[in-house]
C-alpha cells in the first residue's frame, strides 16, 4: 500500500501541485476522495467503519509518502488524530474523505479550519463555524492557519502523541526528498569543471543529513509500534521521534540550500515548498526542545526507572 | 515489524543476565590494555568461554551457542548492564572470525577458532603501516615466496597494533605481488609473532596504558596453510573483515546504553547536590545523549530484522561507525561537564569517565576516520562521484 500511495502522490502531486496550494482558495491539493478511496484518510479506522484496519505503523508509512511528495494536506490532523477517535454517524464518511478533521494543537493555530467540516478542539468536535477564527499567514503558504480566539481545551495526551508522531513521520519524508533532490543536483551541477559533489565539504554535508535520517527513522517506527500496542513509554518514544525527526528535517533542509546555492534560494525552484514545510511542521506539536524535555523529565526526574526497553 | 522478544529470547536474556551477575569481577579489573591487567582479562575471557558466553553466535562446536543476531544483541545489552570487562579478544572474535567462517578453510576454522574464542591465542590486527593509514591501500610491507619451504617470507613494519606487545598472533595484509598496485596483489596473512624475525615494541597511547605496538618483521616464515583466501586475493578478503569492525559487531548498542545509563546517574547525583546552577544547559546534552544511545539501539534492530530477512549490510555500517565513535565522545564529553572541576581525576569511582573519554576519542579515528567514512556514505550510499 505504501508502494501504491508513493507512485499516486508521485504522479498526482507533482511540485505544481503543491506550488498551487500557496494560491488556491483551499490551501489544498484537489485530492482528499481520492486519498480516501486508497485508504490513506482512513489507515486507522475499522473496516467495519469503511477504513482500512490498519495500526499506527501503516500510518506512520503512509504519513512519510505524504511527507515525501509534500502533500498539502491536513492528513495527519484528520487521519492520525481525528479519524480514530470521531465514533458517531460521521466516521464512515470521515474515512472516506467525505468529511475533513482538523485539529487545534496546543499553539492554538488551528491548519485548514476554513475548509474543514470539523475541528477536534480537546476532547469534542466542533464546527469551524461555532468558533472564533482569525486568519495567520504561515511561512509556508500552503499551510492556511487560523488561531481560536475563544480559549481551547488542552489536548488528550493520546491525540497529541498521535499527531507528533504523523507530523514526525512526514517530517521524514520530507527530508529525505530534500536529501535525494540535492544529491541528484550535486552530481548535475558542475564548477571548476566537475561535479560539486564531488567536493568533500558538499559530500560530508550531504553525509550527516543521511546519518541524521538513518538514525531518526528507527524511532518513529519505534514510536509507531509502541502507540499501536499501548506502551507504556509510548509518550516518551513519541517524544523522542519528534525531536530527532524535527532535527533531521531541518539539517536536511539548511544543508539542501546550502548545497544548491543561490538557485535554491529563489521561489521559482522547488526547494523553498519542502524546506518550509519542514520549518512548519518542526516547530509545530512541539519543536525539538519541547520534546527533548518531556523525555528529560521521564529519563531524569523520576528515580532511576530506567526503560528496560 | 515485531518489536517484542520472543519467550526464547526472554529466557536467553534471562540467562545471561543471571550469570553475569554472579560472575563478572568485582571490583572490576585493571585495564586489559596493560601487560598486568591483559593477563587477568584473559582468565576472565577462559571463565566467559567455559560457561559458552564468549563467542554466543558461534555454531556450537567452536565454543558457541548458535545464537541468532538477536540473541547476541541481547547478550551484549546484558553484558554491559552488568558492567562487563571489556573484551581483549575481540580483535580476533569479532573482526578475524567473521573473515575466518567466510574465507577460512575448514582446516583453519578448526585449528584457530577455538583457541581464539578461549583466549589461549590472542589476536591483533595488522593493518595500518606508517605511510597507510586511511589510504589503506598504499601497503608496502611484503611477502616474497618461498617454495622450497611452501610458505612465504614477509618483511616491513605495521602500527598502532592495538595490544600488539601483548597478543600471540597477528592477522594482516602484505604485499604478495610486488608488480601490482594499490587494491591488487595483496595477500591476508595470519602471522604468529613469536616466530623468528618479529620485533614488537610497545606505544604508549594518550591514555597512558601500552596498549599500541609497532611490529617490525624481517623475513619472517608464514607456511601456506596461514594463508587466509587466495594469493593476491587479500583485500576483498579484509573488507569483509572491516565492514564488521564498523558495522555490528564491533561496537553493539549495549555498551553505549550502560554508558547513557550510568550519565543519567551522573546527572541526578550532582542535581541532588544542587552543582548544576553553573551549566543548567547540560541536562540537555545528558537528554540528548540519551536519546541518541536509544535511537542506536532501534537502527540496530531495524538492521538486525533486515538482515534476518535476508539483506546484507553494505557500506550502511559507515553510518553506524561515524554514529557510535561520535555518540561515545559526547557521552564522556557530557559527563566531564558534570564533573566539573574534577573531571581532571583519573582516580576514585569517577575517573572511568575521563579514561573513558581519552580511550573514546580515538573512536573517530580507528577502523576508518570518520572523514573517510562520510566520503564512503556520500560516494556509495548516496551515489555522489568520486572526484
Amino acid at each position: 500500500m505504501r508502494d501504491a500511495v508513493r507512485s499516486f502522490l508521485e504522479k498526482e502531486c507533482p511540485p505544481k501541485v503543491v506550488r498551487d496550494a500557496w494560491t488556491n482558495d483551499t490551501g489544498r491539493s484537489g485530492l482528499w476522495t481520492r486519498l480516501g478511496e486508497l485508504g490513506v484518510l482512513g489507515v486507522l479506522a475499522p473496516e467495519a467503519h469503511g477504513g482500512f484496519g490498519g495500526d499506527e505503523l501503516d500510518l506512520v508509512l503512509l504519513l512519510e509518502e505524504t511527507g515525501r511528495a509534500a502533500l498539502p494536506e491536513p492528513v495527519v490532523e484528520h487521519a492520525a488524530v481525528g479519524v480514530p477517535v470521531l465514533e458517531d454517524s460521521r466516521a464512515e464518511a470521515a474515512a472516506a474523505g467525505d468529511v475533513t478533521i482538523t485539529v487545534a494543537p496546543p499553539s492554538g493555530l488551528v491548519p485548514y479550519a476554513d475548509s474543514s467540516d470539523l475541528v477536534l478542539d480537546g476532547d469534542r468536535f466542533v464546527e469551524p463555524r461555532t468558533l472564533e477564527l482569525r486568519r495567520h499567514e504561515s511561512v509556508d503558504g500552503s499551510r492556511r492557519l487560523f488561531a481560536v480566539a475563544a480559549p481551547h481545551t488542552s489536548i488528550n495526551s493520546a491525540s497529541l502523541d498521535r499527531a507528533a508522531l504523523g507530523v514526525a513521520a512526514q517530517l521524514i519524508g520530507l527530508a529525505d526528498h530534500m536529501l535525494a533532490m540535492t544529491v541528484e543536483y550535486a552530481k548535475e551541477r558542475r564548477q571548476f569543471g566537475v561535479p560539486i559533489g564531488s567536493f568533500q565539504a558538499v559530500k560530508h554535508h550531504l553525509a550527516d543529513v543521511a546519518l541524521a535520517l538513518e538514525f531518526s527513522r528507527p524511532l518513529v517506527y519505534r514510536a509507531a509500534w509502541s502507540v499501536a500496542h499501548g506502551d507504556d513509554g509510548r509518550s516518551v518514544h513519541v517524544a523522542m521521534a519528534k525531536a530527532r525527526a524535527s532535527e533531521a528535517a531541518l539539517r536536511a533542509g539548511r544543508v539542501a540550500l546550502q548545497v544548491h546555492g543561490a538557485i535554491g534560494y529563489t521561489t521559482e525552484y522547488d526547494l523553498h515548498l519542502w524546506m518550509k514545510r519542514a520549518w512548519a511542521l518542526a516547530a509545530t506539536w512541539g519543536d525539538a526542545a519541547w520534546h527533548d524535555a518531556r523525555v528529560g523529565r521521564a529519563i531524569l526526574d523520576t528515580d532511576p526507572a530506567r526503560e528496560e526497553q | 515489524m515485531d518489536l517484542t522478544f520472543t519467550e526464547e529470547e526472554e529466557a536467553f536474556r534471562a540467562e545471561a543476565r543471571a550469570w553475569l551477575e554472579a560472575n563478572v569481577p568485582r571490583p572490576p579489573l585493571p585495564s586489559g590494555d596493560t601487560r598486568a591487567g591483559f593477563a587477568l582479562h584473559k582468565e576472565w575471557e577462559r571463565a566467559l568461554f567455559d560457561a559458552r558466553w564468549a563467542v554466543v553466535s558461534w555454531p556450537q562446536e567452536y565454543g558457541g551457542r548458535d545464537a541468532s543476531l538477536m540473541e547476541w544483541l541481547i547478550f551484549e545489552e546484558e553484558y554491559y548492564r552488568a558492567g562487563g570487562p571489556q573484551r581483549v579478544t575481540q580483535n580476533g572474535i569479532f573482526l578475524l572470525a567473521p573473515t575466518l567462517f567466510e574465507f577460512g578453510t575448514e582446516e583453519q576454522r578448526d585449528r584457530i577458532l577455538p583457541r581464539m574464542a578461549s583466549a589461549e591465542e590472542t589476536w591483533c590486527q595488522g593493518w595500518s603501516e606508517p605511510n597507510a593509514g586511511s589510504d589503506l591501500a598504499g601497503i608496502k610491507s611484503r611477502a616474497v615466496r618461498d617454495d622450497a619451504n611452501a610458505g612465504w617470507r614477509l618483511s616491513g613494519q605495521k602500527t598502532w597494533t592495538t595490544r600488539g606487545a601483548f597478543c600471540d598472533r597477528l592477522f594482516g595484509l602484505f604485499r604478495s605481488d610486488p608488480e601490482a598496485e594499490r587494491h591488487h596483489g595483496l595477500t591476508y596473512f595470519l602471522v604468529d609473532l613469536r616466530a623468528e624475525g618479529v620485533t614488537v615494541r610497545p606505544v604508549e597511547r594518550l591514555d597512558g596504558d601500552e596498549g599500541f605496538a609497532e611490529v617490525f618483521l624481517e623475513d619472517v616464515f608464514v607456511p601456506d596453510r596461514d594463508v587466509l583466501g587466495s594469493v593476491h586475493e587479500g583485500w576483498r578478503v579484509a573488507m569483509a573483515t572491516t565492514g564488521s569492525e564498523r558495522g555490528l559487531t564491533l561496537r553493539s548498542p549495549g555498551r553505549f546504553m550502560a554508558a547513557a545509563g550510568r550519565l543519567a546517574d551522573l546527572y541526578r547525583r550532582h542535581a541532588d547536590d544542587g552543582a548544576l546552577d553553573a551549566d543548567p544547559t547540560v541536562r540537555d546534552t545528558v537528554v540528548r545523549a540519551w536519546i541518541d544511545a536509544d535511537a542506536y539501539r532501534w537502527q540496530t534492530f531495524w538492521t538486525v530484522t533486515r538482515l534476518m530477512d535476508g539483506r546484507r549490510t553494505g557500506p550502511e555500517s559507515s553510518l553506524v561507525k561515524i554514529f557510535w565513535s561520535e555518540l561515545d565522545v559526547r557521552l564522556h564529553e557530557t559527563a566531564l561537564r558534570l564533573l566539573g572541576s574534577r573531571a581532571e581525576l583519573v582516580d576514585g569511582d569517577d575517573g572511568a569517565w575521563m579514561k573513558g573519554w581519552q580511550f573514546a576519542l580515538s573512536g573517530p579515528i580507528y577502523a576508518g576516520t570518520n572523514e573517510i567514512q562520510r566520503n564512503v556514505v556520500a560516494e556509495r550510499v548516496l551515489g555522489l562521484p568520486r572526484r
